[in-house]
């Protein structure tokens, strides 16, 4: 058995089957990661570009701990203290890299659909590490791996993604991933930040935050992306927290317990408040230690389809 | 396809490796025993088993699988998915006995030394085996304890059939071009 797909661009384009065997393939480096020796061998001839285009803390320490944790070597790239800033272009940036013989690409871009462009101009296997507001499949997959670890299953459960859908990488690459494993979906926010025509996808859309929280099994918090933002969309962050953001009350008013999620970084204050990401709600944590565990399934399950 | 071991021979020789591991280790309190995935771990299984029955005591068995320790990753054609790996001890200066149902080129015990070795320090390492394929080594490695030494080419093919996963217990020798598996 082994993936259907050579690169991972996006969630959409892998099935059930492969977002399931990366799951059970992360339950294994998992375990290796409670060990004392927390490292195997297994991509001990690879080498790994990281090429970071943009910021990034969470998603970037992940796939190079990820990368050393498989025995892998890895080179990281900024684009700001590179080339790149006298104007070289991404296919030159990438092919000049793989021709001092580098095997595999994980990549973050402002532009939607970078990594898709590239994967058809260079032969070593992509990572899409986020594109512009198009996806961020590891994100998703440690999102719904997360959730599955808490519930066993994906299956039924009821998640909802609140925040900015708009121009949330997270959001699209969430829907995929849960609607693929059967979960049921449901986005909420200010109804400038949802994108028209999102319930094609198959999910259903609640602009009343309080409604959502009542019907879910889990929340998923996004942060307002107030950097892709180019025209106002909400008066003020206060009027946004006010009648969008999370905090421990609500949490508590609600007759069941429902789990936060949030990708990072965290506005305190303004989607969530203080007290509620630092709850026994919260699994904000787990999803960053499920993180490493998912990358490396990625790694390794891709890493077997590289030009050789 | 030709039977090497048939049922009633199977279980002879699988309990006398199972006495000689006695012999050898007497009380096994600093003995810790480990099956290699996949097909390992029914031999050592039934030998744990046989031991733990025998001499009324709990011997410290885990299981270890070594995909990610493989030397053919990027040869093969398809990606090995990795076995559970359930090791709840420590292994530092003990005696550790790996078990595997056939020893061929050696590049499994290898591999399985270099994954043990993460887990801690041995004060030493054994092997024992149901079947030595000799003659097709790739890497001076041998066992402890041979159940059945065997002659054949490289082309052929030795199977361990147990009766708790193939319906019985029997090890035959394929001549991979006749036949289809």
């Amino acid at each position: 058995m082994s993936l259907s797909t050579k690169h991972l661009l996006g969630i959409k384009n892998l099935n059930a089957n492969d977002i399931e065997l990366i799951f059970q393939t992360a339950d294994t480096f998992k375990g290796i990661l409670q060990r004392p020796i927390k490292k195997v061998p297994s991509l001990r001839d690879t080498t790994i570009v990281n090429l970071f285009y943009e910021n990034s803390t969470r998603t970037r320490i992940s796939f190079e701990l990820a990368e050393k944790r498989l025995g892998a070597d890895t080179i990281n790239f900024t684009a700001s203290s590179s080339s790149v800033s006298k104007g070289e272009t991404l296919i030159d940036t990438v092919k000049n890299i793989l021709s001092m013989k580098v095997d595999m690409v994980v990549m973050r871009h402002q532009a939607s659909g970078a990594p898709h462009f590239l994967s058809q101009h260079i032969p070593a296997a992509i990572i899409n590490a986020g594109d512009g507001t198009n996806e961020h499949p590891t994100q998703a997959l440690l999102d719904s791996y997360s959730i599955r670890e808490k519930f066993n299953t994906l299956k039924d459960k009821k998640i909802t993604i609140i925040g900015d859908i708009m121009h949330s990488r997270v959001a699209l690459s969430n829907i995929y991933c849960l609607k693929k494993m059967g979960a049921k979906v449901t986005v909420s926010g200010p109804p400038t930040l949802i994108p028209k025509h999102i319930e094609s996808l198959g999910v259903q859309v609640t602009y009343n935050v309080a409604e959502a929280l009542e019907w879910c099994d889990v929340a998923n918090v996004l942060r307002i992306q107030l950097e892709r933002q180019n025209m106002p969309l909400f008066s003020t962050l206060r009027e946004y927290s006010l009648y969008y953001g999370i905090n421990k009350k609500m949490l508590d008013s609600l007759k069941k317990e429902i789990l936060i999620m949030h990708p990072g970084p965290i506005n305190r204050g303004v989607e969530l408040s203080s007290d509620a990401a630092d709850s026994h709600h919260s699994i904000i944590l787990n999803q960053v230690e499920n993180g490493v565990a998912i990358r490396m399934a990625v790694l390794y399950l891709l890493s077997g389809k590289t030009t050789s | 396809m030709k039977t090497i071991l048939d049922k009633n021979k199977f279980n002879i020789v699988i309990e006398r490796l199972a006495n000689q591991l006695i012999e050898n280790h007497y009380t096994f309190d600093q003995t810790v025993l480990i099956g290699i995935q996949p097909r390992g771990v029914f031999l050592a299984d039934r030998i744990v088993s046989y031991i733990e029955n025998i001499l009324q005591i709990q011997l410290q068995y885990g299981k270890l699988d070594i995909t990610f320790y493989r030397d053919d990753y990027h040869t093969s054609k398809n990606v090995h998915l990795p076995d559970i790996t359930n090791i709840e001890f420590s292994i530092e200066n003990k005696k550790v006995v790996l078990i595997d149902d056939v020893l061929f080129t050696g590049r499994t015990i290898r591999s399985a030394m270099e994954a043990i070795i993460d887990f801690g320090r041995p004060s030493k390492v054994e092997l024992l085996t149901l079947i030595d394929r000799r003659f097709s080594r790739q890497l001076p490695i041998q066992a402890d304890y041979i159940g059945l030494t065997i002659d054949s080419i490289l082309s052929q093919k030795v199977k361990v059939l147990w009766a708790e996963h193939d319906k019985k217990d029997e090890v035959i020798l394929l001549d991979t071009e006749n036949d289809k598996n």
